[in-house]
């Protein structure tokens, strides 16, 4: 389980916006997305969430459809 | 990279360098065949990658003896020469020829000249001992690596070392050769401790060792091959221990970043430490505080959280380390947040409370803010760049000799 | 004021479009520096942060003034980087790429010196002049770069890029600051050895005093403490040798291929007997060094 980062995918967001799910997974440097079970959706690598570099490549589609959460922050 | 000198030999004879007549011998039955081979007196040589440099034909690493017999007896004892962890690797059993009169050659880099450095002296041994006790009879002459090498260089030095006629090109023949072969070879070092000439005029290469710069072995792959080396084959002064061997591994295995070379030491300070210049000096500085090192380690290069977690796994994971200090000196692309991730994931995924375990993360740089979030959450102890190098060592040993 | 940059220095960068490479050009831009070009075979055309890339570097010194060039090249491709800037006339080289052998680090810095021309490394970072120039990859993001090199009185030269910018950090900290910081390379052979750059410190108005940091092999400090005999320099220079647990492990490995303990010359503990007896201050910790070069100014003043 990762314990600093979390993902949070919307995933009817990311269905709706054509391309996105791809595109999340092309950008990410730590490859934390990999294809869903269709190919408008995501899925999230939970062994790689931690290496997340707080790159916020994946947070450029609209917003909302992906949120990136510092555990270590509250 | 160390050849060892029965390889050292097979290079000086492909390019045309005398060296005694004899082959290796991997035990003492295959030492006796080779002294029959060859007939009269013979010399036994262990053959061995650490202390083949101190010094020409050591008494406590080469034995003369006269017959088949005693050259068996001889063998089985250099073979039990501890050489940094290893046993040598046989033996060289050679011909031994009467020398009228002897010489030592040397070649290494200058990095003042920044220019191959030829050194010859009209005495055998090791140059470095001979410059110190008789600097007055050594030769030096730095050559180019720029443009081929020109003979009269070789007759320069030649005739440097007081020598006429056919005994000077014979030497200059042999200076030539080496030269070339050094910089064909991409050696860093390339001596022949004892050049003996013999009766009839013949130098013979009787003592020698060389260095290969590691970075060329992507490029001397035909020779390594040859010689049997591998890849995983470093040639190191000691072999490594299991501790460095898993350490290397996870060098290996994950590309992001470097954590390397892990070195294992006798101490109970267990090091996750960074990077080149930076581990040297906190090296360094545990020391200075009373602290007794457990290991050497380098992060580099902004590894990935997972190498970071191994790390720590590893250096923990070592008998005898209680705790572990995290430091570095101030970073620019390894990340700081990355690094407090993986070693206080580490330590969890282990059993134990960061805050028990890691005496202190004095890692100031990149990201640092996100890193003081991540410790402060854990309650580990953490150093920004105000606290020198020093200051956070000793820290760290305060708390881990309690 | 500062040393071999300046201010409207103008330089490009080889292999721009590298991983390292898009880093650092960001980083320097962002600091200030002047990056006129970057080259990669291949992808002429392209943009780097608004740097044009080229496929060579005479298409740039053909149209413009070019002060220098960073080499962050694969190593491959290194020495042919070098003989390119050199030829194309370029008169400083920052050489980052790591892993040259010495056979080839010593021909092409051969080939500089014919030309005129100096190489800073190879297996540098680069030089800096704080608030005025970063010419390489000296500090990283411009704003923690920022934080450790503060313009200020003391040349800085280092064997360890890292250690550059722990050192300035310190000098920062103490209020000291650096007049300009010169990571040199830890390789074997590198293109400037502390001595041959003393003279660019000597002469430079804003420097007061000297601070280097040095590791196991290699005669470079034997070499600077032969020209601290020979030259009555007016900068008292302070020293750090790190690695000194490796005086008992000769031939032992650990990180940059210089810090083998090959030769005599090679061990911290015969760097510090020469440079002390040269009138160099050697800390004896590394925290020691801001303190001792106020204690060599004081007692100059």
């Amino acid at each position: 389980m990762a314990m600093f980062i979390r993902v949070d995918v919307n995933d009817e967001l990311v269905a709706a916006t054509d391309g996105l799910a791809a595109k999340l997974i092309e950008v990410c440097p730590v490859k934390i997305f990999k294809a869903g079970a269709d190919a408008a959706s995501v899925a999230v690598v939970e062994d790689n969430v931690d290496e997340c570099t707080l790159c916020d490549l994946c947070l450029q589609g609209p917003e909302g459809s992906v949120s990136i959460v510092k555990l270590y922050e509250d | 990279m160390r050849f060892y000198e029965f390889e050292t030999k097979t290079i000086l004879a492909r390019r045309g360098i005398p060296v005694p007549e004899g082959s290796r011998a991997a035990n003492a039955g295959e030492a006796a065949s080779a002294a029959q081979e060859l007939g009269g007196a013979v010399v036994v040589k262990a053959q061995l990658l650490v202390s083949s440099k101190a010094g020409a034909s050591r008494s406590d690493e080469s034995q003369a003896v006269d017959s088949p017999e005693q050259a068996a007896t001889a063998t089985e004892e250099l073979l039990k020469i501890d050489d940094g962890g290893r046993g040598p690797r046989g033996v060289l059993v050679e011909k031994v020829h009467a020398a009228t009169a002897e010489y030592s050659l040397s070649i290494s880099y200058d990095g003042t000249a920044k220019q191959p450095l030829l050194l010859a002296a009209d005495v055998a041994g090791n140059i470095e001992d001979i410059a110190d006790a008789h600097p007055d009879r050594v030769v030096s002459r730095h050559f180019s690596a720029l443009v081929p090498f020109s003979d009269y260089v070789a007759k320069e030095v030649a005739a440097g070392l007081g020598l006429n006629g056919s005994e000077l090109n014979r030497m200059a023949g042999v200076i030539a050769r080496l030269a070339r072969l050094f910089l064909d070879y991409d050696l860093t070092q390339a001596d022949i401790q004892t050049l003996a000439r013999l009766e009839d005029g013949s130098l013979l290469a009787v003592d020698c060792f060389s260095d290969m710069e590691v970075e060329a072995k992507y490029r001397q792959k035909e020779l390594l091959a040859e010689f049997g080396v591998g890849e995983e084959d470093t040639r190191s002064v000691r072999e490594p221990t299991a501790f460095e061997l898993a350490g290397k591994k996870i060098d290996d295995d994950d590309p992001r970043g470097i954590i390397g070379p892990v070195v294992e030491f006798g101490g109970n300070v267990g090091l996750v430490i960074g990077a080149g210049g930076g581990s040297l000096t906190l090296t360094d500085a545990v020391r200075k505080a009373g602290g007794d090192p457990a290991n050497y380690a380098a992060i580099g290069g902004n590894p990935s959280v997972a190498k970071a977690v191994a790390l720590t796994k590893l250096v923990l994971g070592k008998p005898g380390v209680d705790k572990i200090a995290v430091m570095s000196n101030v970073v620019s692309n390894t990340r700081a947040d990355l690094v407090a991730r993986g070693v206080i994931k580490g330590v969890i995924e282990m059993g134990f409370e960061p805050a028990d375990k890691i005496t202190i993360f004095r890692v100031p740089g990149a990201w640092e803010a996100d890193a003081v979030k991540i410790l402060n959450k854990y309650g580990v102890e953490y150093c920004d760049r105000s606290v020198s190098i020093s200051e956070a060592a000793k820290r760290a040993v305060d708390k881990i000799n309690g | 004021m500062g040393v071999l940059v300046h201010k409207d220095f103008d330089f490009i960068v080889q292999g721009i479009t590298g991983r390292e490479a898009v880093n650092f050009t960001r980083e320097c831009l962002e600091y200030g520096s002047r990056i006129v070009g970057g080259v990669t075979p291949g992808k002429g055309g392209r943009e780097v942060y608004g740097v044009p890339v080229y496929n060579t570097v005479r298409e740039i010194t053909e149209q413009r003034k070019v002060d220098g060039s960073v080499i962050t090249v694969p190593l491959a491709f290194a020495a042919d980087a070098a003989y390119e800037a050199i030829d194309a006339g370029i008169k400083l080289l920052v050489i980052i790429t790591e892993g040259i052998c010495r056979r080839d680090a010593a021909a092409f810095i051969e080939y500089a010196h014919q030309h005129d021309a100096r190489v800073i490394g190879p297996n540098c970072l680069g030089i800096i002049i704080p608030d005025v120039c970063r010419f390489g990859s000296l500090g990283g993001p411009a704003v923690d770069c920022r934080k450790a090199f503060k313009p200020g009185v003391v040349g800085v030269m280092s064997r360890s890029g890292g250690m550059t910018t722990e050192i300035c950090n310190a000098l920062s900290q103490a209020g000291l600051g650096e007049s300009t910081a010169i990571s040199i390379g830890g390789d074997p052979v590198i293109g400037s050895t502390y001595a041959e750059l003393m003279p660019y410190f000597e002469a430079d108005e804003a420097t007061e005093a000297v601070v280097l940091y040095s590791e196991p092999g290699g005669s470079s400090e034997a070499e600077l403490a032969r020209w601290a005999k020979e030259n009555n320099s007016r900068l008292p220079i302070v020293a750090f040798v790190a690695g000194r647990f490796m005086d008992d492990m000769h031939g032992m490995s650990f990180g940059h291929a210089g810090t083998i303990v090959e030769k005599k010359l090679d061990s911290p503990a015969d760097k510090i007997r020469r440079m002390r007896d040269a009138g160099i201050s050697v800390a004896d910790e590394i925290g020691d060094i801001p303190r001792l070069v106020q204690e060599r100014l004081d007692g100059a003043a």
